[in-house]
């Protein structure tokens, strides 16, 4: 592992065994993300960005299980860079050493607040309790921490927020809370899951300032995930492009909207509206629809709607992941021949 | 099924839109199918429903099973031990072992032991006492009889009560009698209900508030001592049939209100659904909305919450008839056979008396494991 | 109030005048009414004949209410929502019982947010689509309607074959296809549709659009186009009508509202939409506060809390909507002098040019 690195993912494969099949919900996702680093991580359905991420946390529901790749970790210490080192997809997601590495080196922030705030305990008794756990201070000293964790995500009169329960907020508010929360263990890696997704736009603006604000003054690692490539645009640095549990593509932000190499890439560009686009004319569309994961097709899996497909090829052979110049990797066929064996 | 198709491929494609092709079958698979597909799959709710489909099978023909008719006593021949059917006596065979009886001279109490020296033949559909059929075709045919009626002894599978009468036939009749009562009462409950909830789910206003409250009000009453009240005041002079049809009145009235709950429940769910919103701006008149949109989607709901209910009836009325208010003898239910087994001299004398409380439990499990499958198969979309 | 004057000699297809819809706030056993949640107060605006006319605005702010009282799945409070038939007579469907809405349901209809939820899973496509030509259209003869709902699935690029298949054997945007064509079984004039795109894929979205730009031309169609994604709006709408808290803050031609916003909230929702480039990231300058509640607005200006260019007459008074410039409505005191900025038709940032059609999507899809 690359010492520069946080976090390396490597050929990480999560599955679902069903009754009905087995889904391959994430089949073999490689990234890295460096300290202080905004990795974006965007798709549609059924991509298995959310699988991926659970993956990392070790929160993977039955019947999904990670069977295969590295999740590799750089744990806070002082000791030799081996010994920092754990490969979380060893770990057991509901053991003692996964659950301290939750708490504290990393942090989620989910899509829906209401859902991940209790609604019998007020504000300042979970953001209390969030500080507790990962310092040990008296109560006194945990609530100030809890009002200067509240000023700092913006929240409007932090001290009499305390007092408040989550339903009593609006969604903008709630989201500010469950950053605060986030932030109490100063967490080294952050993963947002669509934190914008349920909130409205003016309301997401002020989101996306405030964690790309934070992330500039606590110097940690974030991995955003969404589907929306406009927001992504506007917070990674460094993008991964999902599809059908694969990665398509990565690269520098800048490379990724100005420069794409995958064909699925560029159709994706393509085919949202734009509002500097002329109006009224019809866009460039991917053909089909997405398979479901259970009905992934052989071969690259964007094969079946590429414009570029190249029969007997794609549609057979799965493309290994190729390093271009710039730090952008593609895995395609019009890059590189070689293929994933099977 | 009329559709011939790979297990795996059924429902998997509820939730795979793009296997069109491969999955035709499914594609144009109705709600009912689905369900079925679905319930196939839950072994256990399928073995309860073959177990039950027996039950309804006897409770349906109980003549045609009993080996005696249910009311013949027998004042020498009470308290007679269970005869167990042998199949194998040095080579395949059918037949029971007689009982011979001695009074104790010390207890002056007739004392039965199966005579392992004296067996009587059997024969399946033999012929019998003389049934009707549904009440009405008069018949000799039955499942299990004695080979030479006219000559052999009558069998007891399951040992005879106090006044000597054969309890395999009576279990058999009883089973008629509590499961019709269970599902009389759950099919009245559930027009009441499913009557009053829409009406409560689908108008609102006032006609939900009343109804509401009434709801309310008959869920607060403590509902034994109700059913006590109301079965103690029938008169004793009421034939049995009469009987019967009032305890089915009395348990059907008191449990309508949760029924009610929940298709008002549903239809107040559905009612703001956009199919349903789609229905109406499609010009559909309300009677159209209601049963070609709302009632089939709430059909599946209704029939698990019907199937997990009939248990609670059966029940109900096995716990009146035992406390003597429910049924009385000479009718026959489950309720009314384990009253005899209520003194515990009778229960350490003849412990077979207990077996209509195994066939109850049986009946009460398997209705409960098949309303769970059902429930759980009802909603194919999810 | 008369709201605009048409920017041709195109004339109205739907007038909205004064329309309000209040829900009361009932407490207690009795019911007694507190309050009520304005969620559409007063709104006006007029939709031209063969115009994809844009509501937009963020949660709570009454666009879904209005579109659902113009298709009366819902009863105003008060307004009048008059609609030109077919014979050329304006009709005021706002007060109109069912009995005699159910005829004029053959001219509105309706294409729902979510794919999922709008289409019976019970019903197979045929008897979907065949409903409103049976129920309306008196179609009784079986053969007939199939007839037509194989018509309907070519228009919308679905194979005729499916309409034996129900609902759950299509994906999203296959899904949403059927709904469009269930809207267009009686041939309507007017379409509303509730955010149609939002629940697809970005992948799907656009061919969602494209096929509702094609029969719009096909069928001369008029839109009414209910969504929050200004991009979306922008794309495929000829006026766009802005509203914030039950009210109407800014109506006007997309181009020149998007490239001169008179109102600062317009300005605001547009700067705050994250634009597909990295290249742009200094544009965002969010807005603060949240939205209020409709229940309980702010004084004056409903916007003024948030609003950088507040004066005090904005909290003391609610400002008229006024014709600014011809066809772009404001209501905003400081409209005159203020001068906001848009997004304009800067380029869009530079893609590798690609070989992807540029055909609408609409073929055959399966």
């Amino acid at each position: 592992m690359n010492p520069d690195h946080i976090l390396s993912v490597r050929d990480l494969k999560t599955r679902f065994l069903m009754d009905e099949g087995t889904a391959k919900a994430v089949d073999g996702v490689s990234f890295d993300v460096s300290p202080g680093q905004v990795v974006g991580i965007v798709g549609e359905s059924g991509c298995g960005k959310s699988v991926t991420i659970k993956s990392i946390l070790g929160i993977v529901q039955k019947p999904g299980e990670v069977v295969g790749g590295e999740i590799l970790f750089r744990q806070r210490g002082n000791g030799a860079a081996a010994a920092e080192m754990v490969d979380l997809a060893k770990l057991d997601g509901r053991g003692k050493e996964m659950r301290a590495i939750r708490g504290s080196d990393i942090a989620l922030i989910p899509q829906e607040p209401m859902a991940a705030l209790s609604p019998v305990h007020t504000i300042g008794n979970q953001l209390v309790e969030a500080v507790r756990l990962h310092q040990d201070v008296s109560k006194r000293r945990a609530e100030e921490l809890a009002i200067e964790r509240m000023t700092e995500v913006g929240v409007p009169n932090p001290a009499e927020r305390m007092s408040m329960y989550s339903w009593e907020l609006s969604g903008g508010l709630r989201q500010r809370v469950m950053i605060a929360m986030a932030l109490s263990c100063s967490p080294r890696l952050l993963i947002a899951d669509e934190p914008t997704t349920a909130i409205d736009v003016t309301t997401q603006a002020q989101v996306l300032r405030l964690l790309r604000g934070l992330q500039q003054n606590h110097g940690m690692a974030i991995i955003f995930i969404t589907h929306d490539l406009g927001v992504i645009a506007q917070v990674a640095d460094y993008v991964v492009v999902m599809y059908l549990g694969r990665v398509m593509e990565t690269g520098p932000v800048d490379d990724i909207f100005h420069n794409p190499q995958h064909p699925y890439t560029r159709a994706l560009l393509e085919s949202i509206p734009s509002v500097h686009a002329l109006s009224r004319e019809p866009l460039p569309t991917i053909e089909g629809s997405i398979p479901h994961p259970f009905n992934r097709p052989a071969g690259c899996p964007f094969a079946p709607r590429c414009v570029a497909a190249m029969p007997g090829k794609c549609d057979r052979r799965t493309p290994k992941p190729t390093q271009l110049n710039g730090g952008q990797s593609v895995s395609c066929f019009l890059h590189n021949d070689a293929a994933e064996e099977d | 099924m009329s559709v011939e198709l790979q297990p795996e491929a059924e429902i998997s494609a509820v939730a795979k839109p793009d296997s069109l092709d491969k999955a035709d079958a499914v594609s144009v698979a109705s709600n009912w199918k689905l369900v079925w597909w679905r319930f196939r799959k839950h072994r256990l709710a399928m073995v309860s429903g073959v177990v039950l489909i027996l039950i309804a099978t006897i409770a349906a023909f109980p003549g045609f099973f009993s080996t005696q008719a249910p009311h013949e006593s027998d004042s020498k021949g009470s308290f007679m031990p269970p005869q167990g059917i042998h199949f194998w006596d040095d080579g395949p065979a059918f037949f029971v072992n007689a009982t011979k009886g001695a009074r104790n001279p010390r207890t002056l109490r007739m004392e039965w032991v199966l005579d392992e020296g004296e067996t009587i033949p059997l024969r399946l559909f033999g012929r019998g006492y003389e049934w009707k059929a549904l009440g009405l075709f008069p018949t000799r045919l039955h499942l299990v009889a004695v080979a030479n009626p006219d000559t052999d002894k009558p069998i007891h599978l399951l040992g005879t009560d106090r006044l000597g009468r054969d309890q395999w036939s009576r279990l058999v009749h009883g089973t008629q009698v509590s499961l019709s009562i269970g599902l009389l009462a759950v099919f009245l409950s559930t027009v009441i209900g499913i009557a009053l909830g829409g009406i409560s789910g689908y108008f609102g206003g006032l006609a939900d508030m009343v109804i509401q409250r009434v709801v309310e009000l008959l869920q607060s009453i403590p509902p034994i001592p109700i059913w006590l009240a109301l079965s103690a005041a029938l008169p004793r002079s009421w034939s049995v049939t009469t009987t019967y049809l009032a305890i089915t009145g009395i348990l059907a009235l008191i449990t309508w209100t949760s029924l009610a709950r929940e298709v008002r429940g549903r239809f107040l769910a559905l009612r703001e659904e956009d199919f349903v919103v789609a229905a109406k701006l499609s010009g559909c008149s309300q009677m159209r909305i209601v049963f070609r949109h709302m009632v089939p989607t709430m059909n599946s709901h209704i029939i698990a919450a019907v199937t997990l209910a009939i248990p609670v009836m059966i029940i109900n009325e096995t716990f009146l008839s035992f406390l003597g208010l429910g049924l009385r003898p000479p009718a026959i239910s489950w309720g009314v056979l384990l009253q005899e087994a209520q003194n515990l001299q009778s229960v350490a004398l003849a412990p077979w008396l207990l077996l209509p409380g195994l066939a109850v439990i049986i009946t009460v499990l398997a209705l409960n494991i098949l309303g769970d499958g059902l429930r759980d198969a009802a909603d194919p979309y999810h | 109030m008369p709201v605009d004057e048409p920017p041709e000699t195109k004339q109205t297809l739907l007038e909205v005048n004064g329309l309000s819809k209040y829900f009361p706030i009932k407490k207690g056993v009795l019911r007694k009414i507190l309050g009520q949640v304005r969620a559409v107060d007063d709104v006006s605006f007029a939709i031209y004949e063969g115009e994809t006319l844009g509501l937009v605005g963020e949660s709570g702010c009454g666009k879904t209410t209005t579109a659902r009282c113009i298709m009366r799945a819902m009863d105003p409070t008060a307004g009048e929502i008059m609609f030109r038939k077919a014979s050329g007579d304006m009709v005021d469907i706002a007060a109109l019982p069912e009995r005699e809405m159910r005829p004029l349901r053959r001219e509105i209809q309706m294409i729902f947010q979510d794919p999922y939820g709008s289409l019976n899973p019970r019903m197979n496509i045929l008897d979907i689509l065949g409903e409103s030509l049976l129920v309306i259209g008196g179609m009784t003869d079986r053969e007939e309607r199939s007839e037509r709902v194989a018509e309907l699935l070519r228009l919308v690029g679905l194979r005729p074959e499916y309409m034996q298949r129900f609902p759950h054997a299509f994906s999203g945007g296959q899904r949403q296809r059927i709904v469009i064509a269930r809207a267009l079984a009686l041939n309507p004039r007017l379409v509303v549709a509730d955010e149609p795109v939002s629940a697809l894929d970005v992948s799907v979205q656009a061919q969602v659009l494209n096929l509702m730009l094609k029969l719009q031309q096909e069928l001369n169609l008029t839109y009414l186009f209910v969504a929050h994604d200004l991009s979306v709006v922008k794309h495929i709408c000829d006026r766009v009508v802005v509203m914030y808290v039950g009210k109407i803050v800014e109506v006007a031609p997309t181009q020149a509202l998007y490239e001169k916003p008179k109102h600062p909230y317009t300005a605001a929702l547009m700067s705050a939409v994250p634009v597909a480039d990295p290249r742009q990231r200094a544009a965002m300058t969010p807005l603060e506060g949240d939205v209020p509640s409709p229940a309980n607005p702010p004084s004056g200006c409903y916007f003024h809390p948030r609003c950088p260019y507040a004066v005090d007459i904005c909290s003391q008074q609610q400002p008229a909507l006024e014709e600014g410039a011809p066809g772009h409505f404001v209501r905003c005191h400081r409209a005159a002098e203020l001068s906001l900025s848009g997004i304009g038709d800067l380029d869009r940032p530079q893609t590798v040019a690609s070989a992807s059609s540029s055909d609408a999507g609409v073929g055959p899809i399966g």
